[in-house]
């Protein structure tokens, strides 16, 4: 998902548990019922792509487009996976490349930019975080035409080293709004005062006061960030190509076809998909904090 | 005052570097995209001159076949249902889990894990889903509605010619729909305990309590929820790139930029991207000065 928008404090994460519910009256069975029957048939819904790129992707081609697609195969095979990851292989790996490395710089640089902006008020601050945060908003296709035009004469190499470059930078505003949201909640006013008593200076204060306690800020933004670069395809399709460019340039070389082959295409969505799956399954409480910066507001 | 006056300089160092990046990636390139749209750069050749608001106006007067036009009406249509339904879908789930539901967390993992997925993965699995056959032939959803002998329910999706985007709605609101819930749950849990309890002492009835007590605190969620999603929706282009792929039928404007670019008319690409930053603006800008002003409020 191209999608760049988070923005709560990751305090805020966890949706909070509220005190213990006053008991409105004991739930009626019939309303119980209901309540859970609703939450199975939407589970059901929601699982519904799931189960189809699982089961196809392990059928032959002798069995997809015929009926009794919806069934489980009758012989499962791997072949269409062995297919699928030689076409992503290289982009696979190659996409680790990228997303790593976006994740860290520029959740570096977001620790920086929140803690400057959660404490340090300088004149015309305020305007200055609206105009570093509507960059998160734009429509990229509105940067996209001199984009490439201004990495070439740069001198970035093209693909995976343009891409990271890319990311990071239009990463900063959501990173730096995360940050300044979390360290608006965690850090004292007195901290830093206390700091600047002791005549600490600001990177130092930086450094040994705020980047310790810091872990759950970079976290949310560590994941948000290797998600968005992940999953984009916008800035990959201009600015990379098959050969040198991510995965999802690759999964939509497999999949494009006028008439794809589907197993080959569900096994490498699987694919595509299972880092991203993998870091919500095992990190999902921070992965919502993350969305919930899109709000904005803490 | 002369102690703080000292104490930003610091700070503005440290976040100058970003600063610079985002007026020169942001800011620079929107100027230099604006002055594009603004000049008669229609092939590789460099511009000859300005031009004015032509390639606008041209937009909605002389496009072929009225294409801009049309873009602009998919994304409408498009924008509207994936908007709303991603928002009633997640304040449904939202408020199913809302008061303590059992196993709240399995629940809340299941419906936002589609959102860690690439829309070009989950587009590959879509595509097999709204299949368009119908009949004997038919596959994926409309085989289970002919299975069950429901063959009126049978759609041909996407490749209807009015209301082709609803159907391509269904994806991003699949994806979508579970961060609407986070939001919504985070909202419902924001509000004072007191709320509920006075007002259940005072003998409002559940109904009276969330249409009354809860609905007018999540004011504020709401609006997240519809920029939200509204930006996303104005961008919206992974997922029509790998459900359709670029044609006729389901362009928006985010593709046809990249078909104009396509066919080197620089300028023209530039104006549809100036135009839909501009929708963007219109709607994010006031929203990010109404979040500054409440914050500082508060």
């Amino acid at each position: 998902m191209s999608t760049e928008t988070v923005a709560a404090a990751p305090a805020a994460t966890a949706p909070p548990r509220g005190a213990p519910a006053p008991r409105q009256g004991r739930p009626r069975p019939v309303a119980r019922t209901l309540r859970y029957g609703l939450l199975v048939l939407f589970v059901l819904i929601v699982l519904m792509p799931l189960y189809v790129l699982v089961v196809t992707s392990f059928k032959s081609g002798r069995e997809i487009g015929v009926n009794g697609q919806w069934n489980l195969p009758e012989t499962w095979t791997f072949a269409s996976w062995a297919k699928a990851w030689s076409a992503l292989g290289p982009s696979f790996g190659r996409t680790f490349e990228l997303a790593i490395p976006v994740a860290l710089i520029s959740s570096l640089i977001g620790a920086a930019n929140g803690f400057v902006l959660s404490r340090w008020r300088f004149p015309g601050a305020d305007v200055v975080f609206t105009l570093i945060l509507f960059g998160m908003f734009i429509p990229y296709q509105a940067v996209m035409i001199p984009l490439r035009e201004v990495v070439l004469w740069l001198g970035i190499a093209p693909g995976i080293p343009t891409l990271i470059f890319v990311h990071t930078v239009y990463g900063i505003p959501i990173c730096t709004l995360i940050f300044r949201n979390y360290y608006a909640t965690i850090i004292p006013e007195e901290l830093i005062e206390a700091a600047q008593m002791d005549g600490a200076g600001l990177l130092r204060t930086f450094r040994s006061l705020i980047l310790p306690v810091s872990i759950p800020g970079f976290v949310v933004t560590v994941i948000w960030q290797f998600t968005s670069s992940w999953n984009d395809y916008l800035f990959a399709i201009f600015l990379s190509n098959n050969r040198n460019g991510p995965i999802t340039i690759a999964l939509n070389a497999l999949a494009g076809a006028q008439s794809p082959d589907y197993a080959a295409a569900m096994a490498g969505a699987l694919i595509t998909s299972l880092p991203t799956l993998l870091v919500y399954v095992l990190l999902g409480r921070w992965f919502i904090g993350g969305l919930m910066a899109g709000s904005v507001k803490s | 005052m002369r102690h703080r006056r000292r104490t930003w300089i610091p700070g503005l160092l440290l976040i100058s570097p970003s600063l610079i990046l985002l007026a020169v990636f942001v800011y620079g390139l929107i100027g230099w995209t604006v002055n594009l749209s603004l000049q008669d750069r229609h092939n590789a050749r460099p511009a000859k001159g300005y031009v004015g608001l032509d390639n606008y106006t041209k937009l909605f007067t002389s496009d072929i076949n009225d294409r801009f036009v049309h873009s602009l009406k998919n994304l409408v249509v498009f924008t509207l249902v994936f908007m709303v339904g991603t928002i009633v879908l997640g304040l449904i789930w939202a408020l199913l889990l809302e008061r303590r539901a059992k196993a709240e967390g399995f629940w809340r993992t299941i419906y936002l894990f589609p959102m860690a997925v690439s829309f070009v993965a989950s587009g590959v699995v879509w595509r097999w889903l709204m299949n368009t056959g119908q009949g004997d032939s038919a596959g994926g959803i409309n085989a289970i509605f002919h299975g069950l002998g429901l063959s009126f329910l049978e759609s041909p999706w996407w490749t209807d010619p009015d209301w082709g985007m609803a159907a391509m709605a269904v994806p991003a609101i699949w994806q979508l729909s579970g961060y609407v819930m986070a939001l919504f749950l985070a909202g419902f849990r924001g509000i004072p305990e007191e709320l509920r309890e006075a007002a259940v002492v005072d003998g409002a009835t559940t109904f009276q309590l969330y249409r009354q007590v809860l609905f007018p605190q999540l004011t504020p969620t709401i609006l997240s929820a519809l920029i939200i999603t509204g930006h996303m929706s104005m961008k919206m282009f992974d997922l029509i790139m790998s459900v359709s792929g670029a044609q006729w039928l389901t362009e928006v404007p985010a593709v046809y930029v990249w078909q104009t670019l396509l066919t080197r008319d620089y300028a023209k690409a530039a104006a549809i991207s100036v135009f839909l930053l501009l929708i963007v603006a219109v709607v994010v800008v006031p929203y990010l000065i109404h979040v500054n002003r409440s914050e500082k409020r508060s």
